[in-house]
């Protein structure tokens, strides 16, 4: 078996990436969005650390950054959570179709 | 007390009582108003008839001289170091005249309101406005500085457009007040621009100063001003045009007279005090002003001489076909202003200064006698409720103090000696004798009119009918019939005041001469007057209408006022309205309002087109954005700047 290569890798992050964003355009359902916004962050996650490890071996750059990535996503996870709740209080609902006021 | 604080109080009484009862408004003051007013305005006159006698018999005269006295003075406006607006008090022979004749008249219309207006609600503004009046014209006579003229002249414009108009409800009346003061404030135009122009060629605006800078004929101010030339006349002769005009156009000179016959749907007191007596002499009154300008340019005099003389003489005979007894009146004022005009326009200097004498004095007789005339007019009209000649006929016996006053008013006018009238009109016609025939005629034909067209007002009313008793009405109030008796008295009276010794042209006394000879002429034409609307109007039946019927196309030219109303209204609706303000009106509709409409409807059309993207769903903007993430990438990626 041959050794994994940065492409693969960067293949995989890319797959990750465009299932992510399929899941945000397509999914009506607010947590489901939201879950596919974590997957395109967390392909981002992959290759930052794929970076770091196939082009600088010798730094830790991308592994700091990729922690600090997790640190937002975490708090970004309590806002989204909070507007999601929020927004079911006010619409009864957590579709993305039932929020339409911002509309012309 | 001095007489400077005399005048303040002369101009601040009226204003005061002005402000107190414009402040109450209607349905306050109904009953108390009338003698407010009338009590300050007895304060007034006294103040104002002791300044006059001050000045007349105790400072004005300095070495045999009556010269201008300027009683207070302070810069109001300084535009420039050598040019300011100075507000003063100018008290010389002519203003203190006028002082007099508008406080004392004012007193006397006052005073009869009291009686005319009595069970009117609207008697707090009715005495407002006249107070307001009273203390513009007071102003207005006494102003030193030409722009503080100005501002009174504006101002009496105001009261008359107010009292004109007072009775509101009658389309006719605020037809009347919109026409009065359109047509002033055109001629007003005219006196502005005259002012701003003497302004700019004596290089002040105090009265004095422009009087001694611009009379000298051999000062560089007078020969800059007459030697700088503009559409062949020179700059003075303009300015003194333009001056005339605004003076014209209150004083109802032709062509600017429309206004005056319509000004009668005010109440008659107001048409006693205004347009008699008071407001439509401010023309002759700032020709007078003026009059040391004036007589150094031959063309400006000549305009006001033949102004005043055509205007005398078709007044005249459209007064003869009128039907309505304040319109014959307001007739009968124009043509007498004419007289004055013509007068002051044939006038010379100095020693021939005679006609500035006589139309001084003309003013002075024809105050008292033609607000006599209109009280009388509204004595009757208080009766009878009409103002149509038809409707009356036979008042004499139901009337008798109204009708002895009336009398000696038309006689008065007419020139009978010894009324106020025929002294006046005496020296008129020698000033017009000595200054230019073509004008004595005019005047000599006017005075024969005159004659006919009061008596023929004379006769309708009181005799014509017999016995027609209206109403069973009793005749006026005592305080109708005390001003009027005041009055008579004074028309029989004044013509005995030694005019030429106060007021003249240049301060000097002048000997007065009444020259027997002279005047048969115009005292025959007068009587010949008296005796054909005698002959047409003393009884019953048909002589006018046969005579109406023998004059044909004249008589229905005069009766439709020679078409001048109909002249301006096709200038204005078919030149004005269609030739100018129809294409304005286009233009600015399509083209400027068009510009900025078709822009905005454009911009409108667009935004509908894109506004549908704004769907308000979050997956469509999201899609937007990664979509634009994209299209930046592509173009850095194309651009090569990686």
């Amino acid at each position: 078996m041959p050794p994994v290569s940065l492409i693969h890798i960067l293949l995989v992050s890319t797959g990750l990436f465009f299932i992510g964003m399929y899941g945000l355009f397509t999914r009506r359902n607010l947590v489901t969005v939201l879950m596919a916004v974590e997957l395109m962050l967390n392909s981002v996650n992959i290759n930052f650390i794929a970076f770091n490890r196939y082009l600088f071996p010798g730094r830790l750059d991308g592994v700091f950054f990729t922690l600090f990535n997790i640190a937002i996503a975490a708090a970004e996870a309590a806002v989204a959570i909070a507007i999601i709740i929020n927004l079911y209080r006010t619409h009864r609902s957590i579709d993305v179709e039932g929020a339409q006021e911002m509309k012309y | 007390m001095p007489v400077d604080s005399c005048l303040f109080l002369v101009l601040l009484l009226p204003l005061a009582v002005f402000v107190l009862l414009g402040l109450g408004g209607k349905g306050r003051f109904v009953n108390t108003a009338g003698p407010i007013a009338t009590i300050m305005l007895l304060v007034v006159t006294g103040l104002a008839l002791y300044a006059a006698g001050e000045y007349f018999f105790v400072f004005g005269k300095a070495g045999g001289i009556y010269r201008p006295a300027l009683l207070f003075s302070f810069t109001w406006l300084q535009f420039t170091p050598s040019l300011a607006i100075n507000m003063g008090l100018l008290l010389d022979p002519v203003s203190a005249m006028m002082i007099a004749i508008i406080s004392f008249v004012s007193l006397m219309v006052h005073l009869f309101s009291l009686g005319y207006m009595k069970g009117d609600n609207r008697q707090g503004p009715y005495y407002a406005f006249l107070s307001l009046f009273t203390f513009s014209m007071l102003g207005l006579v006494l102003s030193a500085n030409i722009f503080q003229l100005y501002f009174f002249w504006e101002l009496v414009g105001v009261s008359s457009y107010l009292l004109i108009g007072f009775y509101y409800q009658r389309g006719a009346a605020v037809a009347a007040a919109k026409k009065a003061f359109i047509v002033t404030r055109f001629a007003d135009l005219g006196l502005l621009v005259g002012i701003l122009i003497i302004a700019f060629s004596a290089g002040s605006l105090d009265f004095a100063v422009i009087i001694s800078r611009l009379s000298d004929t051999g000062s560089s101010w007078a020969r800059a001003a007459s030697g700088t030339g503009f559409l062949g006349l020179s700059l003075l002769t303009w300015a003194l045009v333009l001056v005339f005009a605004g003076g014209a156009g209150k004083s109802a000179m032709f062509p600017l007279h429309i206004w005056l016959p319509d000004a009668m749907e005010g109440p008659t007191p107001v048409s006693a005090l205004i347009h008699a007596a008071t407001m439509v002499v401010a023309g002759v009154f700032l020709v007078a002003r003026l009059f040391p300008v004036f007589v150094t340019d031959v063309t400006a005099l000549g305009l006001v001489a033949y102004t005043g003389a055509i205007t005398a003489v078709l007044a005249a005979i459209m007064a003869c076909v009128q039907q309505d007894i304040k319109r014959v009146l307001a007739y009968s004022t124009m043509s007498q202003i004419g007289y004055m005009m013509l007068a002051l326009g044939v006038a010379g200097r100095g020693g021939e200064g005679l006609g500035f004498m006589a139309a001084m004095f003309h003013l002075f007789t024809h105050a008292f006698f033609k607000s006599l005339l209109f009280l009388g007019a509204g004595a009757i009209i208080h009766v009878v409720h009409s103002n149509n000649m038809q409707d009356m006929g036979g008042l004499r016996k139901q009337m008798p103090v109204t009708h002895t006053c009336f009398l000696i008013a038309c006689l008065a006018i007419s020139g009978i000696p010894p009324l106020a009238g025929f002294f006046s009109k005496e020296e008129i016609l020698a000033a017009a004798w000595e200054g230019n025939r073509v004008i004595y005629c005019a005047g000599l034909l006017v005075s024969g009119f005159t004659a006919f067209y009061m008596f023929r007002l004379y006769f309708s009313i009181f005799w014509s009918k017999e016995d027609a008793n209206h109403h069973n009405q009793p005749e006026a109030a005592v305080t109708m019939k005390l001003p009027m008796l005041i009055l008579a008295v004074i028309t029989v009276l004044a013509g005995f005041v030694p005019f030429s010794r106060f007021v003249t042209a240049d301060g000097v006394s002048l000997a007065a001469h009444i020259d027997v000879i002279f005047s048969i002429a115009p005292v025959a034409l007068a009587c010949a007057g008296i005796g054909l609307a005698a002959y047409y109007y003393g009884r019953p039946g048909d002589r006018p209408v046969r005579a109406a019927r023998a004059f044909g196309a004249i008589y229905r030219v005069a009766l439709h006022k020679f078409y001048i109303d109909e002249a301006y209204l096709f200038i204005t609706r078919a030149i004005v309205f269609k030739g100018i303000g129809r294409p304005s009106a286009w233009f600015d509709r399509k083209a400027v309002d068009g510009m900025i409409n078709y822009t905005a409807k454009g911009i409108g059309a667009f935004s509908g087109r894109v506004k549908g993207w704004q769907s308000g769903r979050l997956q469509h903007y999201a899609l937007y954005f990664i979509a634009g993430v994209g299209g930046l990438i592509l173009l850095l990626w194309l651009t090569g700047l990686r």
